[in-house]
């Protein structure tokens, strides 16, 4: 179960500003009923002033997308047009209280209802999505979308990207362009590879062995059910045994080879691994 | 506020006769089964009268039930045994609508290197016996499917399959974690050689189940280590909740027939009122052949989660194949393999009843029910009112 804040559940069970107004100045449409959330916002702008006067919603989705167009309406009523465009999906969030993490696509599909419907207001059409900038056809998310809320958000992770946007999140098949776009993304700013340690003394390099396999190599083991156990360093033999799912599997010569790829680039270049 | 619960095919409640039974066993008689004391050494007997019991439900032989720590021990276990004790065939036959205790145990053998064919279901989510004489071949090492489902509720005709493996004497596996105690099962004619179930999908607790293995069934364990279960399931025997489990075996014996007849009139009371009251809803599943107690709904235009939150508001706990009320984005995959819309998906809701529900508590949801659909058609922009027009909405 979500643990929602008490503002989340007051706004998705009494929500403020159902519905669509008649005759309205901006109409934001964005998401489908196929992706699972869809929100229709309506705005009522005040010519003289570019004040938006009023703002009406309708939304299909969780309780959450609910609360978060709600609370998008409240936000936004009496602010001038420009003013409105500086609320970023956070504040909506913030409104609320924070929500999940995996919850976060539906602060992002507000902030998208407004700008949506400001262009409309302004008359701006909108560009039609290129067929090759789909990234995620589960969700029809685009590459564009995906590096705008990234920036916006400051996300580095495909995790991440998926609560934001869900992109990924259905088939999981676009998860290496996901990733891809983001280390392109933030190529400048990305962590730089550790340095590989010049000279190591015999106990420096048992530590540095026992902390790669716990935070490189077991990790990955675990997920699939297996697990590893360093046996014994002579020299520059290390020895392993593997454990659960991974002993006697067919993968694990192959395993072994990666695990000797990462010990030599990230320890010494002379390793050699073998099982117990 | 007492819940009206109706999620009785996630867990059920712990019947107050299998508490009444277990307690001793936590406190008085906390003795290790396998020690030389009588202390301990009694408690033998006491599983064995459960394992009796157990055995007695499913019309097998007591020493062909071996206790585990859940259903998902179960039925990984059987897979597992089935694919060492014929270590030179590597085929598994499946269906797309398994629980993930099978599903994504198949799914990680596929990644090892075996071929898994994953049936597919047609819009009722019927299996087509034809699709799986075509899939099965000389490498077919075991066929592993449910015999109900528990998100729709459809029961599978494991008779009918399993005779036709027992002809090509290919091993036969079936998950009966959601029948047990709702319909009847004997495995004296019952052609299957493994078969997995849960405590607390039968007012027992969670964390004790039980795997039948046909005598003559060759057998590896997955848990090795102590001599427990005669060497097929190593580990300190849980004492207390295999007692459970006995008295819940107990209790369901010789009351299916009645207990069924109770839980589908009150589930298809249920649904027929919702189906009346709600435009634009639909079943989803075998309304000729589902469990008793499961009715699995569709709301066009809203979404499950927003249906279960705004329910749980009145106390009626019930569960969804949206996506967002799962952990992930992903919708149900027993309505997506059936081929329901996306948009009914994620409207579904599944009501799933026990023994312990009543006619008021189900009228309470027939009345509930239509105004929460209706509040949350009218928040949508796909909503429409009673007579199928859009909604001018003033609120």
């Amino acid at each position: 179960m979500w643990e929602y804040t008490d503002k989340v559940r007051e706004y998705f069970l009494n929500p403020k500003n159902i519905g669509e107004i008649e005759n309205p100045d901006g109409v934001g449409d964005v998401g489908s009923i196929v992706c699972g959330d869809a929100l229709k916002l309506t705005l009522k702008v005040d010519k003289e002033t570019g004040k938006i006067t009023d703002a009406k919603f309708q939304t299909f989705g969780c309780a959450s997308a609910i609360a978060s167009s709600s609370a998008l309406t409240e936000l936004i009523k009496g602010k001038t047009l420009d003013e409105a465009l500086k609320i970023g999906n956070q504040d909506i969030a913030d409104f609320l209280g924070g929500l999940p993490k995996e919850k976060m696509h539906c602060s992002v599909m507000g902030k998208e209802a407004l700008e949506a419907a400001i262009d409309n207001y302004r008359g701006i059409e909108r560009p039609v999505e290129e067929e090759g900038k789909l990234v995620c056809k589960c969700f029809d998310v685009t590459e564009e979308k995906i590096r705008k809320v990234a920036i916006e958000n400051h996300l580095t992770t495909v995790d991440e990207i998926t609560d934001y946007t869900k992109a990924g999140g259905g088939c999981g098949e676009c998860q290496s362009d996901i990733e891809a776009i983001l280390k392109d993304l933030w190529a400048l700013k990305a962590p730089e590879k550790p340095v590989k340690p010049k000279k190591l003394t015999n106990l420096q390099k048992i530590a540095l062995i026992q902390e790669i396999i716990e935070s490189e190599i077991r990790p990955g083991l675990q997920a699939d059910g297996g697990d590893i156990e360093l046996i014994d360093i002579e020299g520059n033999k290390v020895v392993i045994a593997f454990r659960g799912m991974c002993s006697g599997c067919v993968k694990s010569g192959m395993t072994i080879e990666g695990i000797q790829t990462k010990l030599r680039e990230l320890v010494s270049e002379d390793l050699v691994v073998e099982t117990q | 506020m007492k819940p009206v619960y109706l999620d009785n095919n996630a867990t059920t409640a712990v019947a107050p006769e299998v508490f009444e039974a277990m307690q001793p066993y936590l406190t008085e008689f906390y003795g290790n089964p396998s020690s030389m004391h009588t202390f301990g050494g009694q408690l033998h007997r006491k599983i064995e009268d459960a394992r009796d019991s157990v055995a007695g439900l499913l019309g097998a032989e007591p020493e062909e039930i071996i206790f585990t720590s859940c259903g998902t021990e179960s039925d990984n276990t059987a897979i597992l045994s089935a694919i060492e004790s014929v270590p030179g065939k590597r085929h598994i036959i499946t269906t797309r609508v398994e629980h993930p205790a099978v599903r994504s145990f198949c799914k990680h053998l596929g990644r090892k290197g075996y071929r898994i064919t994953f049936l597919p279901v047609n819009h009722q989510g019927q299996l087509n016996i034809d699709d799986l004489m075509k899939a099965l071949n000389e490498d077919t090492v075991l066929v592993t499917i449910m015999y109900a489902n528990n998100e729709i509720g459809n029961i599978y005709p494991i008779e009918e399959i399993g005779a036709i493996l027992r002809e090509r004497q290919i091993l036969f596996h079936t998950d009966a974690v959601q029948v047990m105690g709702k319909i009847p099962v004997d495995l004296k004619t019952l052609p299957v050689d493994m078969l997995s179930l849960s405590g607390h999908k039968l007012h027992a607790p969670k964390g004790i189940g039980a795997l039948y293995v046909r005598k003559g069934t060759r057998f590896h364990p997955y848990l090795i280590g102590g001599h427990q279960e005669k060497g097929r399931r190593a580990g300190t025997e849980n004492v207390a909740s295999i007692i459970g489990l006995g008295k819940a075996c107990a209790l369901a014996t010789g009351n299916i027939d009645k207990e069924s007849n109770y839980l589908s009139n009150l589930r298809d009371k249920l649904e027929v009122s919702l189906l009346k009251t709600c435009p634009d809803s639909r079943v989803n599943g075998d309304v000729a052949s589902r469990l008793p107690n499961t009715a699995n709904l569709s709301f066009e235009y809203v979404e499950g989660e927003a249906i279960l939150l705004r329910l749980n508001e009145y106390g009626i706990c019930a569960s969804s194949g949206s996506a967002c009320s799962s952990g992930s984005l992903e919708p149900s995959h027993v309505l997506r393999a059936m081929g329901v819309p996306f948009t009914a998906i994620h409207g579904s809701i599944r009501f799933s009843l026990s023994r312990y529900n009543t006619g008021e508590e189900i009228d309470k949801v027939i009345e509930i029910v239509p105004k929460i659909i209706k509040e949350l058609r009218l928040l949508s922009p796909f909503g429409r009112d009673d007579a199928g027009k859009k909604i001018a909405c003033t609120s």
